[in-house]
């Protein structure tokens, strides 16, 4: 249950969030929607407490966020780009993230699903972005929290580790988890999604289903709909 | 805290420019204790070098392991830990890693030439302390350059501006001053300019334990005069753990509001 009101964000004069309000209330897949600079990013730091809000307030389960910490171990985020210290290796970098959350870790069956085993000695300066990414995969769903948070998941992964990563959500979904998604692939999207959020100019413009979605703006598919609501403004 | 000072820490002790650093120091304490064969004379040599190279190297690692780990630091913003705690474990790790370089790269040339046998130790450990203390200073300052700046061309371009100042250029407007305003009582203002820069306390400090005259300089022999040996020793400690304290806090009141 994420509960968001009148958030506003301001980075100089460049209005990114203008009083959004959101209520996520059941189980399932989201997929945050909107044009670049449209304010995902933004929203979803907010939630993290990694962007501090010019007005509005965020609730979890019924309790504040702002200026918390602790509830960030209810929450699973994978960050949109993977740069880790290039000194450490794989195994390392496992090894000390599961030192920074009480929480238990199921790091071992995610290893070898996405065939990471070879590169756990490695350091991660040496690994390919899609590798990375992999590692980053890892990271964000070995601990097992209610509120799961993906930015741009799909980024530099080969076609068998993307159809791994959605059998991963499919799973965590069934498991009863609200899961959050950005992308801009919408195949992705139609694949996942159980509602669609579209932010625009800070604002929530439409949510619903893409079904809703294509029938609103009369389109045959997600890409042109979401292409129509953009050209709308 | 003492989890992401351990990472921290690690990671750029296995770093290739730790090493460098290290061997750099080493280097340098087999060199000039082999050809000044002076203990006494070495240390005056080395003092020079330390004032002026530790506040550099403090500030190019500082800002340097800021930008580089921008987007692990965002990975441990979304962990449950206080803002607060990952970036103090950042400033000790790297303060730390700079210190252990000079304490080791150092402190065996000298222990291999017979330190505990020479008169030489407190001074020696006290360039050490000197050296320590103007790691933590500018690690500190680097980082609240880091943290104003997004862009880290400017944030790397101030950094070397403001080590630049306090190394070079303060010395030289702060003599020009000296010389244009002669005519007036300066003591007051001496005494003050050379405690606002951790550069030139450093260098009063190891001095007036050296005991030597000809190097102290006015603000030196004014400081010595106004406060004596002992005070006088004891006011420049402070103010330069004053010179850690403030930057230090900072970091934590910037960090309050920073978006990342």
């Amino acid at each position: 249950m994420i509960e968001i009101s009148n958030l506003s964000k301001k980075f100089g004069k460049l209005t990114v969030l203008d009083g959004l309000d959101l209520t996520i209330g059941k189980k399932g897949i989201f997929a945050i929607l909107g044009p670049n600079g449209s304010g995902k990013t933004t929203l979803i730091k907010s939630i993290l407490g990694m962007v501090i809000p010019d007005e509005g307030d965020i609730r979890l389960e019924g309790e504040t966020v702002m200026g918390k910490w602790e509830y960030r171990n209810k929450i699973n985020y994978l960050p949109q780009i993977a740069n880790f210290p290039a000194n450490l290796s794989v195994k390392e970098l496992i090894e000390m993230v599961k030192n920074l959350r009480p929480k238990a870790a199921n790091d071992k069956d995610l290893i070898s699903l996405f065939d990471v085993a070879p590169f756990l000695d490695k350091k991660l300066g040496n690994l390919s972005g899609g590798t990375k990414q992999k590692v980053n995969i890892i990271l964000t769903f070995m601990f097992e929290s209610d509120l799961i948070i993906l930015d741009e998941p799909t980024t530099g992964l080969d076609p068998i580790s993307l159809i791994r990563l959605k059998e991963i959500i499919q799973r965590e979904k069934d498991k009863g988890k609200t899961i959050l998604i950005t992308t801009h692939i919408m195949s992705f999207v139609e694949e996942v999604a159980d509602e669609i959020v579209f932010l625009l100019d800070g604002n929530i413009y439409f949510k619903g289903s893409s079904t809703a979605l294509k029938e609103q703006t009369g389109q045959m598919d997600l890409e042109h709909a979401i292409a129509k609501l953009i050209a709308k403004e | 805290m003492i989890k992401i000072l351990k990472y921290s820490f690690f990671d750029l002790m296995r770093s290739r420019w730790s090493y460098v650093y290290f061997a750099f120091y080493l280097s340098l304490g087999f060199v000039l204790l082999f050809l000044n064969n002076d203990v006494n004379k070495a240390i005056i040599t080395l003092m020079n070098i330390i004032i002026v190279l530790t506040p550099l190297i403090g500030t190019i690692f500082g800002v340097m392991y800021y930008y580089n780990s921008k987007e692990f630091t965002e990975l441990l913003l979304a962990q449950p830990i206080k803002r607060n705690t990952i970036f103090m474990g950042q400033y000790l790790g790297i303060s730390i890693s700079l210190t252990l370089s000079l304490i080791l790269g150092l402190g065996i040339p000298f222990l291999m030439y017979g330190l505990f046998m020479s008169t030489a130790i407190f001074d020696f450990s006290l360039l050490l302390l000197v050296g320590t203390l103007l790691n933590f200073i500018f690690v500190a300052l680097a980082f609240n350059i880091a943290l104003s700046n997004e862009n880290r061309i400017k944030g790397f371009g101030y950094a070397i501006l403001m080590w630049l100042f306090l190394a070079v250029i303060y010395d030289g407007v702060f003599l020009i001053s000296l010389v244009m305003f002669n005519e007036y009582p300066l003591d007051k203002f001496a005494l003050f300019s050379s405690l606002v820069n951790p550069i030139d306390l450093s260098r009063i400090l190891i001095l007036l334990k050296l005991d030597i005259s000809a190097l102290l300089g006015y603000t030196g022999a004014v400081f010595k005069k106004f406060f004596g040996t002992n005070l006088g020793l004891i006011i420049s400690f402070l103010v330069m753990l004053l010179w850690i304290l403030l930057p230090v806090w900072r970091i934590k009141r910037k960090l309050r509001r920073k978006d990342f």
